[in-house]
């Protein structure tokens, strides 16, 4: 399946959120992952939601948002016409120096930092777009991850 | 002017327009009875046996006038009992504003004493839901409540209001009530581009839905059909958009529709398809409907179009502004051996169901009852196999004369439905066409017809069973008749009798007719005619669920 990202722009009414989740549970849409935030307009807010699907589901998707009361606009934004970007902390269980090494030196390769490094793991952080971010997971994923967390993205049309 | 926010609300449903609101009162709803006592020579309330009733009939009155329909409940189960008829306005998209008062702000989310949260529980079958809180913002919320459930595709909108607004004194201000029509902008080209794939078009056929009823777009899509001379399939919710014996009308299409209608979909070279969804009853196997078509999809949602079916072409329009507009680029056409070949499958192909005078055959009483009622009454149905027999052959002929829950299959939808159609149309006859499975669901309202003296006539199909689900159960599981026979005893002739009704029962067409009759001269209450009907009675022909119309079962 397809990622996309779309940005969409809602009032900043109480239940907005919830409005919206509801429609993607509602009608089957699988979210990756959903952020809320501010904008210069404290009367909107800008949601920026990852889905997965084929073109068919993210047509509806969009049509479907665009249909909310509370959404005034709604756009498919692409990693590489947007500023797009997305927080990763990830634990990677490192007991032995060799593990911290080769750790550390896929972590440069990604531009990716370590932030913490404990007698059994490393924590590392990267801000990247979303799709790096999967790549760098894959490329650690024969590691133990002992604990993940993604932001979510922030995106915003150049 | 200052006055308290019951008052408000009075005054806002005055500006819209609104006549009559169907309703429950309670605990946090007091303040709004209050106001509806104060001005009840302005607007009238009809109290219902039940909140469930109340959605129903003003879904009903909403159906049957266009308008937008009004109910009221209390918090808690007040509120939520009205949801079955929200869900059931939404699905058909009818314009309704509920209303539900809520316990006072400070008590809000303490779990207070019928206390729910009912924006929360509408979300996802509302067009949109309010929560006021305060005072100031009654007016303009209630405002834009009738905005959104009348505009574009019309449906229902829920306003939440908590009890200390309802109290709560404000400056009112009248204000006109919007003018909620949508102009679409017609582009020659686009107009030109559809024009030309109908004129091109060997074996063209239309497929049209509620919308062409919602926007009252009958005569326009005549105009076009006989111009270009094609064939046109209708869904249920479009009875009564063209007169049934129009030739070029095919009569009803999808899992219980003609089959001549489904098969001119099917073998259709381009459909145009207006104001209806390829829902599951009619597209219901979407990967072989209508296998060799163009589909050209018209619908005023532009949601609605590559939803349940892949379209070639489409206009985001509304269906009247679509026909009127597209009839200048459409050629006169003739389309002989088409027209010949839907012809012969009409002869060969469509069901045709056996007379038998010495009992009830539900094709009879129906013909019995469209004979009898003539073109200016409504049918109302509920849900089973008796709105398919309706549907099949009470012969309506105008818009807003066939009232029935056709996206969310509402048992129970019909007694309320009639209560609100009378309540719209009082010179008007209502029909309730029911099962003894949906009847026995919200009967309560007979009190309601009771009360307010209206002559609603109910026919119940009673074959003893739930018969629709019984007779998936004879052609799909064997014949384990898994609760679907539950023995019931009841005594219609008394039921009506306990209510202050007028009860009937009658085992040939003979005595139908005859207390039909007794029913029509009825004017100052209801009466409820027990028909006793076989049980093994099934409603052909059917198309089974996931299956094409080429697998059509006739007998």
């Amino acid at each position: 399946m397809q990622k996309y990202i779309l940005s969409v722009i809602v009032k900043n009414n109480s239940g907005v959120l919830a409005r919206v989740s509801s429609l993607f549970g509602r009608r089957g849409f699988n979210i990756d992952s959903l952020t809320v935030s501010a904008t210069s307009d404290p009367k909107v807010s800008r949601m920026s939601i990852i889905v997965q699907g084929d073109e068919k589901t993210l047509e509806q998707i969009i049509k479907q948002v665009s249909k909310l009361e509370e959404a005034i606009w709604v756009e498919q934004l692409w990693e590489e016409e947007s500023y797009c970007k997305e927080l990763l902390f990830v634990k990677i269980q490192a007991s032995d120096a060799a593990d911290k090494d080769s750790i550390r030196e896929i972590a440069e390769v990604y531009n990716a930092v370590v932030v913490q490094s404990s007698s059994d793991s490393i924590i590392v952080e990267l801000t990247e777009v979303p799709s790096r971010i999967d790549a760098f997971l894959n490329v650690i994923s024969h590691f133990h991850i002992m604990d993940m967390c993604r932001s979510g993205v922030t995106a915003m049309m150049k | 002017m200052k006055m308290n926010g019951s008052q408000i609300l009075v005054e806002v449903l005055l500006e819209q327009g609104v006549d009559t609101i169907f309703g429950y009162p309670g605990g946090a709803v007091l303040n709004i009875y209050d106001a509806l006592y104060i001005n009840r020579d302005r607007i009238r309330h009809v109290l219902t046996a039940h909140e469930q009733g109340a959605s129903h009939a003003a879904d009903g009155y909403a159906r049957a006038t266009g308008k937008t329909g009004v109910c009221l409940a209390t918090s808690g189960p007040g509120a939520t009992n009205l949801v079955t008829g929200i869900a059931t306005a939404y699905m058909d998209s009818i314009p309704m504003v509920a209303i539900t008062g809520n316990v006072g702000s400070t008590l809000i989310g303490k779990d207070s004493f019928q206390e729910v949260y009912i924006a929360g529980i509408t979300m996802p079958i509302t067009k949109h839901n309010f929560t006021v809180r305060r005072v100031d913002e009654l007016a303009d919320t209630l405002r834009e409540a009738f905005r959104i459930a009348q505009t574009g595709r019309p449906g229902p909108v829920l306003v939440d209001i908590t009890k200390d607004v309802t109290a709560a004194e404000y400056e009112y201000t009248p204000k006109q009530p919007l003018d909620t029509s949508v102009t679409f902008d017609v582009k020659p080209e686009e107009m030109q581009r559809v024009a030309d794939k109908i004129n091109e078009a060997k074996c063209p056929a239309i497929y049209f839905g509620g919308g062409v009823q919602t926007s009252d777009a009958g005569k326009e899509l005549l105009a076009l059909m006989k111009k270009a001379e094609i064939p046109a399939s209708g869904t249920m919710m479009a009875i009564g958009t063209l007169p049934v014996d129009e030739p070029l009308y095919l009569g009803m299409v999808g899992m219980h529709g003609k089959v001549s209608s489904g098969f001119a979909l099917d073998k259709a070279d381009l459909i145009l398809a207006i104001g209806a969804r390829f829902s599951d009853r009619v597209a219901t196997d979407p990967d072989r409907f209508a296998p060799n078509a163009k589909i050209i999809h018209v619908d005023i949602d532009a949601a609605e179009i590559n939803k349940n079916m892949q379209t070639d072409d489409s206009v985001v329009m509304d269906a009247k502004t679509f026909l009127t507009n597209i009839l200048p680029y459409v050629n006169e056409n003739k389309h002989t051996e088409w027209l010949e070949q839907i012809k012969q499958w009409k002869e060969k192909l469509d069901y045709r169901p056996k007379d038998d005078d010495s009992v009830l055959k539900p094709h009879q009483v129906m013909g019995v009852i469209a004979d009898m009622i003539g073109e200016d009454a409504i049918i109302v149905t509920d849900v089973g196999q008796h709105q398919m027999w309706a549907a099949q052959y009470s012969r309506r002929n105008k818009i807003r004369h066939f009232l029935t829950s056709g996206g969310l299959g509402t048992m129970g939808y019909g007694y309320g439905a009639a209560i609100g159609a009378k309540m719209a149309q009082p010179n008007k006859r209502v029909i309730h066409i029911t099962g003894d499975g949906s009847f026995h669901m919200n009967l309560n309202e007979l009190c309601t017809s009771v009360s307010y003296n209206l002559p609603i006539i109910t026919v119940v199909m009673n074959n003893r069973v739930l018969g629709m689900v019984r007779q998936w159960q004879t052609m799909f599981y064997n014949k384990h008749y898994s609760a679907t026979d539950p023995e019931r005893k009841t005594d219609y002739v008394k039921l009506a009798d306990a209510f202050g009704a007028d009860g009937y029962h009658c085992e040939n067409l003979d005595e139908f007719k005859a207390v039909f009759k007794k029913a029509m001269e009825t004017t100052d209450k209801p009466s409820i005619i027990d028909c006793a009907i076989d049980k093994d009675e099934r409603v052909l022909p059917m198309v089974p669920a996931g299956k094409s119309v080429r697998d059509f079962v006739i007998d």
